[in-house]
């Protein structure tokens, strides 16, 4: 069993809105030294191992799914689980 | 001729779709449920605007994945005229059968208004009713209407000539080039953030939308139907 987390963030070229409104929320609170800040989003998978490579399965899902590669970054860390 | 409404779940726009059709432009209409496997009947495919899945994880990312889009994007290879409103819009991105992503407004607001559009191109199958340039009033209701995409794309869609409604005056959104709607670039496959559908008479505040509907049936009348 692999338990994944995938961080989907826009990409550095493109404008984040959100991202832009939650900085100038810091300013105002003073926490002038944050220079950038990017809002994405964070997924847990549960995933059975199967007879495909958990990190080919996990790409193509990203690419297929849950980043839009038009606009959005993606990366993932795979934790090997043993079931109790 | 013969259009088909693809109602997915939490789509909100199909019944003033179904009823600028039917009512408005006076052709014939049926809905169709997003698990349906063959549009071989109908003539034009319409995907209207509402929250498809919620709008989880991106909007239009789970519907794009419904049967139904098998049999879509055989109609668009087809040459069938498909028209995506707003959320239909957001899921011919996600499907890819038009180029380009996008995000939420700048403002990060709802916006729920009606806004001047400029017709870039009126030789699309959708506008060919309007003048060049002709500047009409549609409403938008949108969150996620923010048009992307890369550089070498919008030079394409630029040299196509397939950018076909922008934003006149103020954009709503922050749209890349005040960008409104797009066809594919076989001209059959339009995708828009405004809503014709909810401008097709003055008693809903205007009717500048009726004329995308009167162009698709000039279309499909001069392609089908023998004058004598």
């Amino acid at each position: 069993m692999y338990k994944v987390k995938v961080y989907v963030t826009l990409r550095e070229n493109v404008l984040d809105p959100q991202g832009n409104a939650v900085k100038g929320a810091l300013h105002t609170l003073n926490y002038y030294e944050v220079q950038d800040v990017r809002i994405g989003k964070f997924m847990e998978l549960v995933v059975e191992k199967s007879d495909r490579d958990i990190d080919t399965v996990v790409k193509e899902m990203c690419e297929k799914l849950l980043a839009n590669t038009v606009i959005e970054d993606y990366r993932y860390d795979i934790e090997e689980v043993v079931v109790q | 001729m013969k259009f088909a409404v693809v109602v997915f779940p939490g789509s909100n726009c199909d019944v003033d779709m179904y009823h600028a059709i039917a009512d408005e432009l006076g052709e014939d209409v049926e809905y169709v449920w997003h698990d349906a496997h063959c549009l071989d009947e109908f003539d034009a495919i319409l995907l209207p605007g509402g929250f498809s899945y919620g709008d989880y994880l991106r909007s239009g990312a789970i519907a794009r994945f419904s049967n139904v889009m098998k049999a879509i994007k055989k109609a668009a290879d087809e040459g069938k005229p498909i028209l995506g409103v707003c959320n239909g819009f957001q899921i011919l991105l996600e499907a890819g059968l038009l180029p380009g992503a996008m995000r939420r407004n700048d403002t990060l607001t709802f916006i729920c208004r009606p806004v001047k559009l400029r017709v870039e191109n009126n030789e699309t199958m959708f506008t060919s009713q309007y003048e060049p340039g002709e500047v009409i009033t549609i409403p938008i209701a949108h969150g996620e209407g923010n048009y992307y995409c890369d550089e070498q794309t919008l030079q394409q869609l630029i040299a196509n000539n397939q950018i076909v409604f922008r934003y006149e005056g103020e954009n709503p959104n922050g749209s890349l080039q005040n960008i409104a709607g797009i066809v594919n670039e076989k001209g059959n496959v339009l995708g828009m953030m405004p809503h014709p559908e909810r401008a097709v008479h003055e008693l809903l505040g205007g009717a500048d939308g009726l004329k995308l509907f009167q162009s698709i049936v000039t279309y499909w009348r001069d392609a089908h139907v023998v004058t004598t």
